[in-house]
């Protein structure tokens, strides 16, 4: 079975995975930690791809906040990829960001919110951004492809420059519906 | 659980450790851990964590990926590493020669009441590091060893390392380090270099 894991039309779209890619290298983001998720497969190969990135593939989320605050705390900037159902998983970690000032950059791609297929995936979609609120962490939207690349650097420049925790929910509706049938 | 008479004490084992610590760099997992890596004397390349249980490890490989020339060495808790027991498995697939990680096993969660822990229940944290993947494990019950563990933790080749350092339940004096993050974070980094801004 192969599950599809890029809409159909990905093609036609603004390349939005290697404007963010490329954005931030621009702000010299040195490590990328990640759960993978289909909506950011794109950049994770891009980051493996590039021998000046560390990219570090995690099994838990709230391990990429710790690692990106030890990355910090050797001068290095890191970026942490995710999906939203992971966004709870790194609760009690955020607290390391305000306890410390630490920086935190993070894109995490949405599901459960726009034509979601998957009634599991609701739950956690609905309280993504309020997950991230009430930790302190500031909340970016991208909903369009063309505005990666400003959406990431004034997120970047806000937490490497201000030290700030932000996180950027990039909307479903601009990911595209995932496709459920097998293809052959 | 019963334990040998002989196990080791907590805060000479941590001395040990950081004899001659050189350029190493360290992280210490809240509770007991941090209080004994102060204990043996402050130092501006120590980040004592008060919280962010089980991040110790993680913050451990974000440093080591950032500073691959210097040695980094987390010390922390059987109880802290259990919480963070997956970095372990991160850790060893991205293999950073010069990360090397103590855990202080006492069997016990000693600042919450002395339940016993996973590892006092007979999980082998060294086993799982094993099974993970990494290429130096060692399990350690006298001073001679950690003598060894130490050298072999400023070798930034064959790394990651773990060392399970078998402890005593004992009770020893809390010895407090500064609790304010954004302070140890500048000092941390200032000791490194980075100017704060």
């Amino acid at each position: 079975m192969n599950i599809a894991a890029l809409p159909d039309d990905i093609a036609s779209r603004p390349d939005w995975p290697g404007a963010i890619y490329r954005t931030l290298k621009e702000h010299g983001v040195a490590q990328i930690s990640y759960v993978p998720d289909a909506g950011h497969s794109r950049l994770i190969e891009l980051s493996h791809a590039d021998p000046a990135i560390k990219t570090t593939v995690l099994t838990t989320e709230e391990e990429g906040v710790a690692l990106s605050a030890g990355a910090w705390l050797g001068g290095e900037r890191a970026a942490l990829l995710m999906q939203s159902s992971g966004v709870g998983n790194c609760i009690n970690m955020l607290s390391l960001l305000s306890s410390c000032r630490f920086p935190l950059l993070t894109l995490v791609t949405m599901r459960g919110e726009w034509a979601e297929f998957n009634p599991w995936q609701i739950p956690m979609g609905k309280a993504t951004a309020q997950a991230f609120e009430i930790m302190g962490v500031t909340v970016f939207r991208l909903e369009r492809a063309e505005d990666a690349a400003e959406v990431v650097s004034a997120a970047a420049s806000l937490a490497f420059e201000s030290d700030q925790p932000i996180a950027i929910l990039i909307s479903q509706r601009m990911l595209g519906h995932k496709k459920w049938t097998e293809t052959k | 659980m019963t334990q040998a008479s002989n196990l080791l004490d907590r805060r000479e084992a941590v001395k040990a450790l950081l004899a001659d610590r050189g350029d190493l760099l360290v992280i210490s997992g809240l509770g007991s851990a941090s209080y004994d890596v102060f204990n043996t004397g402050d130092h501006d390349g120590n980040f004592y964590l008060w919280g962010a249980m089980g991040g110790a490890a993680m913050m451990g490989l974000g440093l080591a990926q950032a500073q691959p020339r210097r040695p980094v060495l987390v010390i922390t808790g059987d109880g802290e590493q259990l919480m963070g027991v997956g970095s372990l498995l991160t850790i060893a697939a991205h293999a950073p020669a010069n990360l090397s990680i103590a855990v202080l096993d006492n069997g016990h969660f000693g600042e919450t009441g002395m339940q016993r822990s996973h590892s006092g229940l007979g999980a082998r944290l060294d086993v799982i590091a094993k099974g993970a993947g990494f290429p130096m494990v060692a399990e350690i019950n006298d001073m001679a060893d950690i003598a060894a563990f130490r050298s072999s933790v400023k070798n930034l080749s064959a790394g990651p390392k773990l060392a399970l350092i078998r402890i005593a339940t004992t009770h020893v004096d809390r010895a407090l380090p500064p609790r304010d993050g954004a302070f140890l974070k500048n000092r941390f980094r200032q000791h490194l270099g980075f100017a704060v801004t």
